[in-house]
């Protein structure tokens, strides 16, 4: 039986993560610069999932980012990186991107 | 149809965007860049004796000018020597363009000889950087390297070059047009207005500026924004020449070293105008504490600056010298009697200087007489210590881009490169580059390159034979444990220095310090000068660092 707990860790979670999707351009280093910037900024980034769009030109980023305080620095920092060509905060792919992790989890 | 290779493409690209001097040190990777430079006319190689000199050369002109300055340095370790430069121009905003041989592309990821992974070890220190894959990239990386270092907020990008991209020959229609410098236009009347507003109902306002107003020309916008409103001014170690030494609003450098009457001045305001700084720790102290009692309006071109660590309750993003002049026309005109007066009393129950403070031999009356006799043209560059703070607290500054100093990194061996290369911007201008003997001797190499350049600079060691700031903070924080801070063999700097060909005068045991000094500065040429300072000079008042600006030790009031 499920039970919804406002207090369990896992719900707190989900409350604070959110969900990004950056367009890049598509290049070898693109995915160091996104890792990088959040290892060296102490950003907790929770999920990533990549794949070329555009006939290969640019790339998709989703990211699942484990921050809310720290967001708006979070969107401002990536927006700042010369291959990040858009970043939006998009909270209604939530449930899409919970989907996948689930799938992801069933590959294992 | 022109028919090059890459080396030539970079070189013949470099002439076109105006580059007359580039500083560097040739190596197996970069070789055909150098076969290249050595065919060009309009360019002239100024040949560095380590890759960090090199880059320091380049910041030296960069930070001088204004304008965007290139170095080249080799693969794996002159890459690796060549990164603090970048650093220290990324943390201070230096437009630079770096560009790195790399070994040839087949052999790349192979830990080839001198192969280091430049591409991701320079990410964290620039604005941008490339890995070139093919010599016909550089048509369009070129210009939007260079667009990148010298628009928004500036700063170093690196371009890395593996040698068979270099001997790649194409042929292509025609160049690629330079990128013109974007401008960021604030376009937001309505923060202007706001902030406008704030400023008018402010009792107890403060201009808090830095590097960024010297990177947009917007000094004179500054001063008359001050001066309309009556607003007391603090400064940055970057910001020291906004506003002159001697005028009435400047309360001088804020933060660690600064005056006592200043960071006292700072608790009691109810309104910081914050412009192209970024509440560096060494400028706010604790910040929690830093300037409690203040709303907080920030001006800056990079929006991650504004609320990364104190929220501004009005946000200009932007270009200074136009958000400046968009404020100015609703700016009223007042004379703030009771707020500066109030400052005026401060400044007397806490004075900067004492009379003893220049009593010959002094840190304080050193620079001091330097200054009256080199003059307001001349360029002061400084190194990373004790001589830096004593520079920025007393040397009269007068122009913005007059101090040449590593802020954020805090790089000991920046000063005498740095020296050089303003020089070379400006051969006709005097140039005074103060030293430690800590910082001299982390790019004493550099000698060789002044002398062979024959630049104008005058090198003032202050030699107090030990780490000076290290050593001050073991006094104060480590119980006096004085461990690694003090060298224990005397270095004959002048001896050096002739050593490299260079003039040098040692004012030790001299019967007229004052007028050996004279004659020094009056040389043509590259010159040294070695001073010996007191071991016990330190540098007063100081915050203790993490602790707010209000508790300062060291000096005559301190409460502990």
């Amino acid at each position: 039986m499920h039970r919804t707990d406002p207090h369990s860790p896992q719900e707190v979670k989900t409350v604070n993560t959110a969900i990004l999707r950056l367009t890049v351009n598509n290049h070898p280093g693109v995915m160091l610069q996104i890792c990088g910037l959040f290892a060296r900024r102490i950003f907790n980034l929770e999920g990533i999932f990549c794949t070329a769009i555009d006939q290969g030109e640019t790339s998709c980023i989703w990211l699942k980012v484990d921050e809310t305080e720290k967001l708006e620095q979070v969107i401002k920092q990536l927006a700042k990186l010369e291959d990040v060509l858009a970043v939006e905060e998009r909270i209604d792919a939530r449930e899409r991107i919970s989907a996948m992790e689930a799938m992801m989890a069933r590959i294992g | 149809m022109p028919r090059l290779n890459g080396a030539q493409i970079i070189i013949r690209h470099l002439e076109r965007q105006g580059i007359r001097i580039v500083a560097g040190i040739p190596g197996g990777a970069n070789l055909p860049l150098y076969d290249a430079l050595a065919a060009s006319t309009t360019i002239r190689h100024v040949l560095a004796r380590h890759e960090q000199g090199a880059g320091f050369i380049a910041q030296g002109m960069a930070r001088s000018s204004g304008q965007t300055a290139v170095c080249f340095a080799t693969s794996g370790p002159g890459a690796t020597n060549i990164l603090t430069a970048l650093a220290d121009a990324y943390l201070d905003s230096v437009p630079l363009v770096c560009i790195t041989g790399q070994v040839p592309s087949s052999l790349l990821g192979t830990d080839a000889f001198q192969e280091v992974d430049t591409y991701g070890m320079s990410m964290p220190v620039t604005k941008h950087n490339y890995l070139v894959r093919c010599a016909a990239d550089l048509l369009t990386i070129l210009p939007k390297a260079f667009q990148l270092a010298g628009s928004g907020r500036p700063g170093p990008v690196l371009i890395d070059v593996p040698k068979d991209v270099q001997t790649e020959i194409i042929e292509f229609a025609s160049w690629p047009e330079a990128c013109p410098l974007q401008v960021q236009r604030t376009d937001e009347p309505e923060s202007i207005k706001v902030a406008a507003a704030m400023i008018n109902e402010a009792a107890r306002p403060i201009l808090y500026l830095g590097g960024g107003v010297i990177h947009a020309g917007a000094a004179a916008e500054a001063r008359q924004l001050a001066e309309q409103g009556s607003i007391p001014t603090v400064m940055t170690l970057m910001g020291l020449g906004i506003l002159p030494s001697d005028h009435p609003l400047s309360l001088g450098m804020l933060g660690m070293h600064a005056s006592r009457a200043t960071n006292l001045a700072m608790e009691e305001c109810d309104l910081l105008i914050a412009a192209g700084v970024r509440f560096d720790d060494r400028a706010t102290g604790r910040l929690s504490a830093f300037c409690p009692r203040a709303k907080v309006i920030h001006v800056d071109i990079d929006a991650s600056e504004i609320g990364k660590l104190r929220p501004a309750d009005a946000a200009i993003t932007g270009d200074a010298r136009q958000a400046f002049a968009d404020l100015l026309p609703h700016v009223r005109q007042r004379d703030r009697r009771q707020w500066n007066g109030c400052i005026r009393e401060l400044q007397q129950a806490y004075p900067r200087f004492y009379d003893q403070d220049f009593a010959p031999g002094r840190p304080f009356a050193l620079i001091r007489r330097v200054a009256e006799w080199v003059g307001p043209e001349a360029f002061i560059s400084t190194d990373v210590g004790k001589h830096q703070m004593w520079v920025a607290q007393a040397y009269p500054f007068t122009d913005p881009r007059q101090l040449l100093t590593s802020g954020g990194l805090g790089t000991m061996g920046f000063g005498l490169p740095a020296a050089i290369g303003a020089a070379l911007a400006f051969p006709e201008r005097p140039v005074v580059c103060f030293s430690g003997d800590g910082s001299l001797q982390m790019n004493i190499q550099e000698l060789a390159t002044a002398v062979e350049e024959q630049v104008n600079i005058k090198i003032v060691v202050l030699n107090n034979q030990s780490l000076g700031l290290v050593r001050q903070q073991q006094r104060l924080f480590y119980e006096q444990h004085y461990f690694a801070s003090s060298y224990r063999i005397a270095v004959d700097f002048a001896a050096i220095a002739r050593g490299f060909g260079m003039q040098a005068y040692d004012l030790a045991g001299a019967s007229d310090p004052d007028a050996l000094l004279q004659q020094a500065l009056r040389e043509s040429g590259p010159c040294l000068i070695n001073v010996p300072i007191d071991i016990e000079e330190e540098v007063y008042p100081m915050v203790p660092p993490g602790a707010a600006n209000t508790t300062m030790i060291g000096d005559e009031y301190a409460q502990n």
